[in-house]
């Protein structure tokens, strides 16, 4: 899967996530830029995310993500 | 909302919680209970009071909440809470789970001790549910325990009192015991919902370790329906009967091209005996009190036939309302709910076939037809729609189908007049109207969230309000009971008043749609004028509050003698009777007995 195709499928999960039509994400991307993005949602959006590319995020690993793009980074290097 | 009923995808309600509560919001013309509800969690309740939110609202319930801060439910349920008391609760949840139990058994301890550590731990919980009623007074809602995860000594973890599994066994039972011997108590039994979910992927302990879920976030949609069928069924939303198509649906085949003798049922084979189960089934929730009725399209001899198989676990006197016809399944559906004078989306459908399934659902808003691919999934299926959730089981209940077999035959004895006024005198009606009385509590809360149509203001009252009212003299109450020659209605009509000087405002004022039309309203009328008299109140106020319900009842006070004095844009309006020139008895057709 490329960077690019990754990017096409997390923006699917974004707007179910936070009901953001046509909402796009970057690697840049973070909590503050999201509205509605919040401790909460963010169980939520990891779900989505696990749900939406088949895998499992450790437990380390959950909070981790400074950004879209170093989750982007892990989706790449799971799938 | 289709997304929201059972079997829901827990995973895409999660996913799309926000966008469901839009588009749930942008719905036009429902009306709303509003209620407030406290959560006070044992864990993380976020997503679980969100999802929650969802269920009720599709209900037709709008509730505001109040969340306990994380894992302070007992400290917010036990010491002063000036927050929760301004919040004055409708209703509390405690949303616990296993890992709330503060002490389980050590292996070194002796039985002695495990059964005071148990006492411990069950008292902890019911001298909370008391303070609650006490402080209180409305429903709490709490659930048991979920098995644990793990079982130090396997199996035998179960018998011997160390283990965990019996530890939690016994807990649960005092938790049931507590629940069946308190009103305005209900239990969610966790217990069984996470072993039907299954308990593995239920207490995954990822999600407690990482966020303080004590269930997986997948799950989270099952507990929250759970909670919301019981606050549904609390506040009257639970559906009053089913409508049943008959071939593939009560027995194996087409009766028409088959014969009666050639339908499968019956123990014989596989098929037979699960359809037989589904009779059973039925007749089971007919002894709840839920209305059996036929919409099929069958001739009605054959349909009749088919309830005279000899293996058949229902007969025909088993239905209020049996439709076989080759008219359109919606048609019969609509005149099945107008006889049974019921809302059509309080009846639901239930019929194998998935396109019948769809024009009842997309011609009737609100109805529910349960989707099924397999007929052993049919009691599955409908149990877990919990669409009859039972929270209250009064004798009313138990004789609902009895009643409205006797209004069947009100129907037909009416048919033999031409002079309605005749027909009534004939019926031979005897009321009794009483003030609220102890013995009838739960039938007039019941009644308050229960009535929809003939009903002036649609104000909702919880059992504890009602005791309140009961007992309160600046209020007057009235409930009526109505029997005929052809049994007895059981409580049919409640008023409340209160009393301002001489003034009584009448904040409550409903009837049961089953005796419509019998002046039962008149005698109703009569009896609150005779005793306000007594009280020296010389004028009385009716509200009409409009709901898209209630429509049968507008000219409600103007057919009573009522001036109208006040008439808002909302479409409120105030009535105004004086009595103190006299008032003229309505009522000429019933008796009105003494209690």
């Amino acid at each position: 899967m490329t960077r690019e195709e990754v990017y096409e499928r997390l923006n699917g999960v974004f707007e179910r996530v936070f009901d953001i039509d046509g909402i796009r994400v970057s690697d840049a991307t973070t909590a503050a830029d999201v509205k509605g993005w919040d401790s909460m949602e963010h169980i939520n959006l990891i779900f989505a995310v696990e749900n939406e590319f088949g895998l499992k995020f450790n437990i380390g690993e959950v909070n981790k993500f400074k950004n879209v793009g170093e989750m982007v980074d892990m989706i790449l290097e799971r799938t | 909302m289709k997304e929201l009923e059972y079997p829901f995808n827990g995973r895409e309600i999660i996913e799309n919680k926000k966008r469901l509560r839009r588009r749930l919001l942008e719905r036009e013309g429902v009306t709303y209970t509003d209620k407030k509800i406290a959560v006070l969690g044992g864990y993380t309740t976020g997503d679980i009071v969100q999802v929650l939110e969802l269920f009720l609202l599709d209900a037709g319930i709008r509730p505001v909440f109040y969340e306990s801060a994380y894992n302070q439910y007992y400290q917010e349920a036990m010491f002063p809470n000036p927050a929760l008391e301004v919040f004055s609760p409708d209703l509390i949840y405690i949303c616990t789970s296993n890992r709330n139990i503060d002490t389980y058994p050590s292996l070194d301890d002796p039985a002695d001790d495990i059964d005071a550590l148990l006492t411990a731990q069950t008292e902890k919980f019911t001298a909370m549910w008391d303070h609650l009623a006490e402080v209180y007074h409305c429903p709490v809602i709490q659930n048991n325990f979920e098995k644990p995860y793990w079982r130090l000594m396997g199996n035998r973890d179960a018998t011997d009192p160390h283990g965990r599994v019996s530890f939690i066994n016994r807990l649960n039972a005092g938790f049931a015991a507590y629940a069946a011997s308190h009103e305005n108590f209900y239990l969610l039994d966790l217990d069984y919902l996470s072993g039907d979910y299954g308990l593995r992927e239920w207490s995954d302990p990822f999600y407690w370790h990482m966020y303080k879920y004590a269930v997986a976030v997948p799950a989270i949609p099952v507990l929250s329906y759970q909670t919301a069928r019981i606050i549904r069924s609390i506040y009257g939303k639970n559906k009053k009967g089913l409508v049943l198509d008959l071939d593939n649906t009560l027995w194996g085949g087409v009766i028409g091209d088959d014969g009666p003798e050639n339908i499968v049922l019956g123990p014989e084979e596989p098929e037979g005996q699960i359809y037989s189960e589904f009779q059973s089934y039925l007749a089971q929730l007919k002894k709840l009190g839920i209305l059996l009725n036929i919409d099929s399209k069958n001739d009605e001899a054959n349909a009749l036939a088919g309830l005279k198989h000899p293996d058949s676990g229902l007969s025909e006197e088993d239905f209020i309302c049996i439709r076989a016809n080759w008219e359109p399944k919606d048609r019969n559906f609509r005149e099945i709910a107008d006889e049974l004078n019921l809302l059509p989306e309080s009846l639901v459908f239930v019929d194998d076939n998935p396109a019948e399934r769809h024009i009842v659902r997309e011609q009737i808003p609100g109805v529910s037809a349960p989707d099924f691919d397999r007929p052993c999934d049919m009691i599955g299926v409908i149990d877990r729609s919990g669409f009859f959730e039972v929270t209250t089981l009064s004798e009313d209940d138990r004789r609902r189908n009895d009643m409205y077999r006797e209004n069947a035959g009100r129907q037909r004895l009416r048919a033999s007049f031409t002079d309605y006024r005749e027909y009534l005198v004939s019926l031979q009606m005897r009321a009794e109207i009483t003030p609220f009385e102890p013995l009838y509590m739960a039938r007039i809360a019941q009644l308050t969230n229960k009535s929809n149509q003939f009903n002036l203001t649609t104000r909702r009252y919880t059992q504890s309000e009602i005791e309140e009212i009961a007992a309160d003299d600046r209020y007057i109450t009235l409930c009526g009971r109505l029997a005929d020659r052809f049994g007895d209605n059981g409580v049919v009509s409640l008023a409340i008043g209160r009393i301002e000087g001489d003034v009584c405002h009448i904040e409550l004022w409903l009837m049961s749609c089953r005796v419509l039309k019998r002046n039962m309203e008149y005698a109703m009328m009569d009896e609150l004028v005779h005793r306000l008299g007594e009280r020296g109140v010389g004028r009385i106020l009716g509200y009409y509050l409009p709901t898209a319900k209630n429509g049968m009842v507008r000219d409600f006070f103007a057919d009573m003698g009522y001036t109208l004095i006040a008439s808002e844009d909302s479409g409120n309006t105030t009535w105004e009777l004086d009595i103190r020139g006299g008032y003229t008895d309505k009522n000429d057709v019933i008796r009105t007995e003494e209690a």
